[in-house]
């Protein structure tokens, strides 16, 4: 495949902490590719790594094929990272910080593609505002803007939405989805399970800096999560005998299972029906990338 | 514009936004030391002949201005960077760290040069100077500032605290400064401290560029100039290879 980044062998160590432990990876050029985990599993290591800016003790990394680090000027230009920290400099600007931006990628009159960004980013009220000024979620969406303004074909969104109020994080993966279609490979890390769900065609999960899960979103909801019946009996009704050995949850009077098809469903409610067991409720859950998530780090 | 010229516009544009802290303040601290200085020793001070204590003083002050700012550009702007983690917009485009180096170090000569400017702006109301070979002046200027940019950014990028920092600054330039003979000339102490000032590189900046006034200094200004070269060359390689081998800022 063309890949727009490449990883092999990478290892990172800080001290006694194996902060990547041989990371092998590659993403195709226009994929949505999520990186989950927990807290200090190696992500952002990993991601600081391919913007150059942590140095890894072995393995390559390349962004559109151009080495990190002997390639680095070209690996840079086509990279563009969102940190997760939530960075800006109080000397200037909305404007003013995107356009020295835009200057250290060698770019001048860029004030098209900047007013757009500030369009798309609900930003061109506060262009002329200076960045002391601007509440979190407004410096966290021009740290999106600083990422884009040298047009990467390669986005990295290291939690872009950590602190950010409903609207904007719609607003934000509309223009992300859009910058998607156009051709542009992203790469997100995000805790919010729910949206790397819906946006990434394929996951890699990581644990204790070493890919534990890869594959797409939708096989590992397959493979690693599915419906469940969820059913509250009515008071003093008891679970039929033949049905327990298919409990996956219980709390107090309510009961999960864990469905290989939804055909299953028929079966179990003609069981309870059959034994008449009385029922409060009922729900089905669809896959959940949680469920998925919590099952990986568990193993 | 590319990396290193945007990277040099953004230092000069920083400091100059705040130029009340970066020059004007520089320029009163330095007019009130000569005004206090040579109220004081004027008529009992007499350094060169036909020279006033008062003249003596000013191109001393000037260089101090020069070579204080110089390093508190480059070395504040580091640190302030790195404590707040903007120092991340300047890493992540593709600015070689020859051009990272020249982009700060210019900058701290530019400011340097403001303020230096400012203060024979000032002083010149009230003071006398001569200009014997102002191509002297320039010179040591520029290679003072040079030196005291680079190190700022040493300090800038070795500092992991404001703390740190001051105490670069107090313990080392402070002292490197002040006694380097911006307020009297070496020939007035004991022999001990003559030779002890010999090893201050900064006398050499101070001695150079006040023979660019008065044609007349404490040692020739072809030994400053060539001991200001050495130390420039050696300090720029210093730096240089902190920067390429990405110390304390690419982990």
């Amino acid at each position: 495949m063309n890949s727009a980044i490449r990883i092999e062998g990478v290892t990172k160590r800080y001290g006694g902490v194996q902060a990547l432990a041989g990371i092998d990876l590659e993403i195709a050029q226009g994929e949505f590719f999520g990186l989950l985990g927990p807290n200090g599993a190696g992500k952002t290591t990993l991601i600081s790594a391919l913007a150059g800016l942590v140095r890894p003790d072995a393995g390559r990394l390349a962004v559109m094929s151009h080495d990190v680090v002997s390639d680095y000027r070209a690996a840079r230009r086509l990279l563009g990272v969102v940190p997760q920290e939530l960075v800006f400099d109080p000397f200037f600007s909305v404007r003013e910080s995107l356009e020295i931006q835009s200057g250290y990628f060698g770019i001048r009159n860029n004030s098209a593609w900047i007013n757009e960004i500030l369009e798309n980013l609900d930003l061109t009220s506060k262009a002329d505002t200076n960045m002391r000024q601007l509440s979190g979620g407004m410096k966290r969406r021009v740290l999106v803007a600083q990422a884009l303004v040298h047009r990467p074909p390669v986005i990295v969104l290291d939690e872009p939405t950590a602190g950010v109020d409903v609207e904007l994080r719609q607003g934000l993966w509309s223009f992300v989805r859009r910058l998607n279609r156009d051709g542009h490979t992203i790469v997100l890390t995000t805790h919010y399970l729910e949206e790397a769900e819906s946006l990434c065609g394929r996951i890699a999960m990581l644990k204790h800096g070493s890919i534990v899960a890869l594959d797409t979103t939708a096989n590992l909801l397959r493979r690693l999560s599915g419906h469940t019946l969820r059913l509250r009996l009515a008071k003093g009704a008891a679970l039929p005998e033949a049905l327990r050995t298919r409990v996956a949850g219980e709390a107090g009077r309510e009961y999960t299972f864990a469905l290989g098809s939804c055909e299953e469903i028929e079966d179990i409610l003609h069981a309870v029906r059959g034994s008449g067991c009385g029922l409060e409720d009922i729900e089905v859950g669809k896959p959940d990338l949680e469920e998925v998530f919590v099952r990986v780090m568990n193993e | 514009m590319d990396g290193f010229s945007t990277l040099l516009y953004k230092e000069v544009l920083r400091f100059w936004k705040v130029g009340f802290q970066t020059v004007a303040a520089p320029v009163l601290t330095s007019l009130l030391y000569l005004l206090i200085f040579s109220h004081v020793l004027e008529k009992h001070v007499q350094v060169y002949d036909g020279v006033t204590y008062t003249s003596f003083l000013v191109p001393g002050l000037v260089m101090m201005s020069v070579l204080q700012n110089a390093f508190a550009n480059s070395s504040s702007s580091l640190i302030q960077s790195k404590v707040t983690g903007n120092i991340i917009f300047v890493l992540l485009p593709p600015i070689s760290y020859r051009q990272f180096f020249a982009a700060y170090v210019l900058a701290s000569i530019a400011r340097g040069f403001v303020v230096g400017f400012g203060m024979l702006l000032v002083t010149l109301w009230f003071v006398d100077l001569s200009w014997q070979a102002p191509h002297w002046i320039v010179v040591f200027a520029v290679l003072g500032g040079a030196i005291m940019g680079a190190l700022g950014v040493i300090a800038g990028i070795w500092a992991e605290k404001f703390d740190q920092l001051a105490a670069f600054q107090n313990f080392i330039i402070m002292p490197l400064t002040f006694l380097s003979g911006v307020f009297y000339s070496i020939h007035s102490l004991p022999p001990f401290w003559q030779q002890v000032s010999h090893f201050n590189p900064i006398f050499y900046m101070i001695d150079g560029f006040r023979y660019g006034f008065f044609g007349v200094s404490d040692v020739s200004p072809l030994t400053s100039l060539i001991v200001v070269v050495a130390c420039f060359f050696v300090l720029t390689a210093f730096t240089l290879w902190l920067l390429r081998i990405g110390y304390k800022l690419r982990t």
